[in-house]
């Protein structure tokens, strides 16, 4: 920030980033971020940064110092497996840009192919120009971008609607911000037949796969905010469980773990039901033992899908 | 002559920054706004056309007024409003309507008489644009 130019204004005050940092509650978006996310740590790295940016930016802007960069492009592509939280990280950030006044609501709307692209010949434009339209001063999520372009398809209406996305995301920058959400290695080829569009997106951040230890640590995560607990047993069976889990095909990181703790209330609602005529006590409504969990398919006693 | 007509009839045009907050206050109302054009300035005209569908379900005031600006483009020398209509059971009217874009040149309008029966006359008001047919009037 220090130019020749600025020094040669002695009268101004000395900049207090730190009250602007505490009047725009980004830190408790931030700390949010950082609780409630486990893990991530390039994808946390990159909104630090963003958030940074734009803290920075406003104070070069407000303070009169004349120093106006114009606003940053903050389109982003979000690339990742399936599960690794890229919906919740979008969410995250229509909040966190809100709180730094980038975007005027913070609201996100996240669309799919469907909601973009027509079905016959005049039906693209209307239908993409009015999920903007709903989109603008908020964050457009398109989650599964590369369905977008179908090349086998030469008449498809799909290019039709990324046309529309890439003039708004050039000219209105200041009224949206994009972010375009899916795998890795479709997103890479989406970007390749589409160079427009990469190019026009600033942040490309790559979603990492959960390790063991993550993958348990959000199950704890997910299980307080249902307020059930894991029996010591039961804990050990469910790292058991997620090594396992995490070799088979399908896997979709937190996804599945949800998925089987889900499986694994329903075998304890069973359970418990199973046994009625004993007292029950709240302990029990609250504990998941080891055998809710170990009756599962993975383990291989094939009860379920 | 200026025509004025809608909540906003006893004000200066409004500036685009004006017309914004006024989007702003009916999106914050729940209100689906569309916008209208005609060239035909009668009072009584109700029938004005619509410009696109109106639109529910927005957030901020940007997305309508990139419309209101793509109607003032296609239609400079008309008539343009912006009407904010409330869905609310038992209102389901429109609460606020103003203009937003006017021709250059407003002819204004001539004062008929009619002789009727007995030598009564009745008055009626016919603009000068409505002469011309639908399209070349302004």
């Amino acid at each position: 920030m220090s130019g020749p130019d600025i020094v040669s204004a002695p009268e101004q005050p000395p900049l207090d980033l730190d009250a602007l940092y505490r009047d725009s509650h980004v830190g408790e978006t931030l700390d949010a971020l950082d609780r409630e996310l486990v893990g991530l740590v390039p994808v946390k790295t990159r909104v630090r940064e963003i958030a940074a940016l734009l803290l920075v930016e406003r104070l070069r802007r407000t303070l009169g110092l004349g120093l106006d960069a114009g606003a940053p492009s903050l389109h982003m592509s979000f690339t990742g497996n399936p599960g690794t939280g890229k919906t919740t990280v979008a969410l995250r950030m229509a909040a966190l840009l809100h709180s730094l006044g980038y975007v005027r609501k913070g609201h996100l709307v996240a669309v799919t192919r469907d909601d973009l692209v027509g079905q016959y010949i005049g039906h693209t434009a209307p239908k993409t120009k009015e999920v903007l339209k709903k989109a603008m001063g908020g964050v457009l999520f398109i989650d599964e971008a590369y369905y977008l372009y179908r090349p086998e398809n030469e008449r498809d209406y799909g290019q039709e609607a990324i046309e529309i996305l890439l003039q708004v995301m050039e000219n209105q920058r200041d009224d949206l911000v994009v972010i375009l959400a899916g795998y890795r290695d479709r997103m890479e080829r989406f970007f390749q037949s589409n160079p427009g569009l990469s190019s026009r997106i600033a942040h490309h951040i790559d979603f990492p796969d959960y390790s063991g230890d993550e993958l348990f640590a959000i199950a704890q995560l997910m299980l307080d905010r249902m307020q059930y607990r894991l029996s010591d047993d039961a804990a050990l069976a469910l790292r058991q469980y997620i090594a396992l889990r995490r070799t088979r095909p399908h896997f979709a990181n937190a996804r599945s773990v949800r998925n089987a703790l889900d499986r694994a209330r329903l075998r304890q609602a069973k359970r418990l039901f199973e046994s009625r005529g004993e007292p029950l006590s709240r302990d029990a409504l609250m504990t998941i033992e080891a055998a809710d969990i170990r009756a599962s398919r993975v383990f291989g006693n094939g009860d379920e899908k | 002559m200026k025509l004025t007509q809608g909540t906003f009839s006893f004000l200066p045009d409004l500036t685009d920054e004006q017309v914004v907050a006024q989007i702003e206050y009916c999106l914050k109302n729940g209100w689906a706004v569309s916008i209208e054009y005609t060239d035909d300035p009668h009072p009584r005209n109700s029938y004005w056309d619509m410009y696109g569908a109106p639109m529910f379900d927005l957030r901020d005031a940007a997305g309508i007024m990139g419309e209101v600006q793509s109607c003032r483009a296609t239609f400079p020398n008309c008539y343009v409003k912006v009407n904010a209509f409330d869905s609310t059971h038992g209102v389901e009217s429109l609460r606020l309507s103003f203009i937003v874009n006017r021709p250059k040149d407003e002819p204004g309008f001539a004062l008929v008489r009619e002789e009727a029966a007995g030598r009564q006359i009745r008055y009626t008001t016919r603009a000068y644009a409505t002469d011309k047919p639908e399209g070349a009037r302004y």
